[in-house]
């Protein structure tokens, strides 16, 4: 008994750094789920000219919390049709997908769970892949047509689509030389310049692909409302609803830490090297105290005391992470300085990860759904093709700079010609496929007859 | 030990989880049973410290293979058996091939060490913390050591993809 103890405090001793991350994620990341959610309806609702979730807490703060209690203790209804165990299986397996992958993702320098696997990103990308069987499985489970139709959209279009996005992610890894996500950070650091300025063809088409793989509109096919009631979601209620809700929210962070990592400098503050920027270094904790300073000025102010609590609360928090920002340079303890490097990575990364999750709610407020054959043209004329070609660029690219013996920023320089060339490439594949399209999707002329066109006239 | 314990678990899964996968009837749950299958062989890839090759059965097999089994799956109905699946002799040749390739892989094993390639299957185990970096050690072997075989794999696989799509592509009235 005492040697099972020992060895669980043995394990407990070597890996709680680990451990305490993995816990961080379980917890934060279904919260910060909440509030993209939040978030979402808010700029919206700003948009649109109006002012989303604003009853409960101030600006409808407290709002991620009041659904997901109301969603904890709605009636989790299985249809008497539906595969049972499948059906209660797929929303665990989508969302443990998410989380699972989360774990290979630095969000600073010691700020991960897996310590230095050599597949990184790969792990990340891999495990990920699992999540649409949640997807597929959930929709054929429920026995429904509506769910059936968008589990067979979300299988094609993840097939499309992941393949585009590996081949954004090889142009990724040419650049970095390496897959171990703490390596390819200290790497752009090396090189200093992000990789999105190195391959930005790269970067674009990742991006396309990922709003692709999350399944977010304008390519949310798989959960049309206007066409399929909610998808492969139609007969799933309460918390089992909730869970592929997260999952999608918790991916789109997946793939944002992704694409931050690779292309964005992962935790690295813009221009890491140059000395003369060096006060950019205070304005994490100066945003977080002007944060805690408004949540102390509204907190008199809100009618129901847990609400003022919630305010403190936040209060509270901002003003000790701001602490632990303004201690870490006077005062020499090494587990300050540990928490300083985290936080302080982890707010850079997050702040990149939000502005990449910024894009996605832009477009979806911005264009309308594809057609499914749109969907399918834009993903195997336009983006694989031109991923291809982007590789074989960057690869060009490399072996220019490397005969010329350029290094930091004249790289891109360097890379600009096939950069330029693979631009180009792309313009004739959208222009070639415009005619195509152009010629596929002509009307039909059949002879419609004056007497049955009920339309005329 | 503790590498024992974890290798029989993933092998436990997937032999039960391959017999499973056989005998369902439902075309779906045997899917559900092979990629549990596939999951557990990468476990044991992982277990053997061949990390690139995990994420690769993940990514490829799982992610890729499945997903379009899955797929054609909900577009064929299965619950119509086709009739020369039924016939006899090709379940006999099935069977017989399925036997000959087990005995291949038992004999394989008892006479490894009488074999001409004596010792090719019992590999001298490398240090656990002093390992090659198993990404590296694929790229040389498959980009250096064995180029030819390897283009002339993606040459195949090539010529099976282009064969693919002309089975599949419609004959308009003009051909």
């Amino acid at each position: 008994m005492s040697g099972a103890f020992q060895g669980v405090l043995a394990f407990v001793q070597a890996w709680w750094v680990e451990l305490l991350c993995a816990m961080l994620i379980l917890l934060v990341v279904p919260l910060i789920a909440g509030y993209i959610v939040l978030v979402e309806r808010k700029v919206m609702a700003d948009m649109q000219a109006r002012l989303g979730p604003m009853r409960v807490g101030p600006h409808g703060l407290l709002q991620p919390i009041a659904d997901a209690l109301k969603l904890l203790i709605k009636e989790d209804l299985i249809p008497d049709n539906a595969d049972q165990f499948i059906f209660w299986f797929a929303p665990v397996l989508s969302m443990t997908a998410a989380l699972t992958s989360m774990g290979a993702v630095a969000f600073g320098p010691w700020f991960h769970v897996a310590r230095d696997i050599n597949i990184g990103l790969l792990f990340v990308v891999g495990i990920s892949a699992l999540g649409p069987f949640g997807i597929v499985l959930g929709g054929w489970a429920s026995n429904n047509h509506y769910s059936i139709i968008g589990a067979i959209r979300s299988t094609a279009q993840l097939i499309s689509y992941e393949t585009t996005a590996g081949f954004a992610l090889v142009s990724g890894f040419l650049l970095a030389g390496t897959l171990k996500v703490s390596d390819i950070v200290e790497h752009q650091r090396a090189d200093n310049v992000w990789y999105v300025f190195l391959a930005p063809v790269g970067f674009v088409t990742y991006l396309i692909a990922s709003i692709a793989e999350t399944n977010r509109a304008p390519f949310d096919l798989p959960e049309a409302e206007s066409e399929l009631v909610a998808g492969y979601m139609t007969e799933y209620s309460g918390f089992r609803w909730s869970l592929y809700f997260l999952a999608e929210y918790a991916n789109m962070i997946v793939v944002g830490a992704v694409g931050t990592t690779l292309f964005l400098g992962g935790w690295l503050r813009p221009f890491p090297n140059v000395r003369w920027l060096g006060w950019v270094d205070a304005f994490p904790a100066l945003l977080l105290v002007a944060v805690g300073a408004y949540c102390v000025a509204r907190a008199g102010k809100q009618p129901v005391r847990v609400q003022r609590l919630f305010m403190w609360g936040v209060a509270g928090l901002c003003f000790a992470v701001a602490l632990i920002f303004a201690l870490a340079a006077p005062v020499s303890f090494a587990p300050l300085k540990l928490a300083y490097a985290g936080l302080y990575g982890a707010f850079w990364f997050l702040l990149k990860v939000s502005a990449y999750i910024y894009i996605f709610m832009w477009l979806r407020f911005t264009l309308p759904r594809f057609r499914f054959d749109q969907l399918m043209r834009l993903g195997w004329h336009i983006l694989i093709p031109l991923a291809l070609v982007n590789v074989i660029g960057v690869g060009i690219g490399l072996a220019i700079n490397s005969a010329l013996g350029w290094q930091g920023w004249m790289t891109i320089v360097g890379m600009l010609p096939t950069t330029l060339a693979t631009i180009f490439v792309g313009m004739l594949l959208i222009r070639w496929n415009d005619k195509h399209a152009a010629a596929a999707s002509a009307p039909v002329v059949t002879e419609v007859r004056e007497a049955e066109d009920s339309y005329a006239g | 030990m503790l590498d024992s314990l974890v290798f029989y678990f993933f092998a436990g899964i997937a032999v039960i989880s391959a017999a499973l996968m056989v005998t369902r009837r439902n075309a779906i749950h045997s899917a559900v049973f092979l990629i549990t299958t596939l999951l557990s062989t990468a476990g044991i890839f992982l277990q053997l410290r061949a990390e690139f090759l995990f994420v690769a059965q993940i990514i490829l097999y799982v992610g890729g293979i499945m997903v379009l089994f899955i797929f054609v799956i909900m577009l064929v109905r299965l619950d119509v058996p086709l009739p020369q699946i039924r016939s006899r002799l090709r379940q006999w040749t099935a069977g017989f091939v399925a036997l000959v390739v087990f005995a291949e892989g038992v004999i394989i094993v008892l006479m490894s060490q009488s074999l001409p390639g004596k010792g090719l299957l019992a590999l001298t185990p490398a240090q656990g913390d002093k390992l090659p970096p198993n990404t590296e050690d694929i790229a040389t072997g498959l980009f250096g050591l064995y180029l030819l075989p390897f283009e002339i794999a993606s040459v195949l696989l090539l010529v099976a993809m282009i064969g693919a799509v002309v089975m599949a592509k419609k004959r308009t009235p003009a051909e």
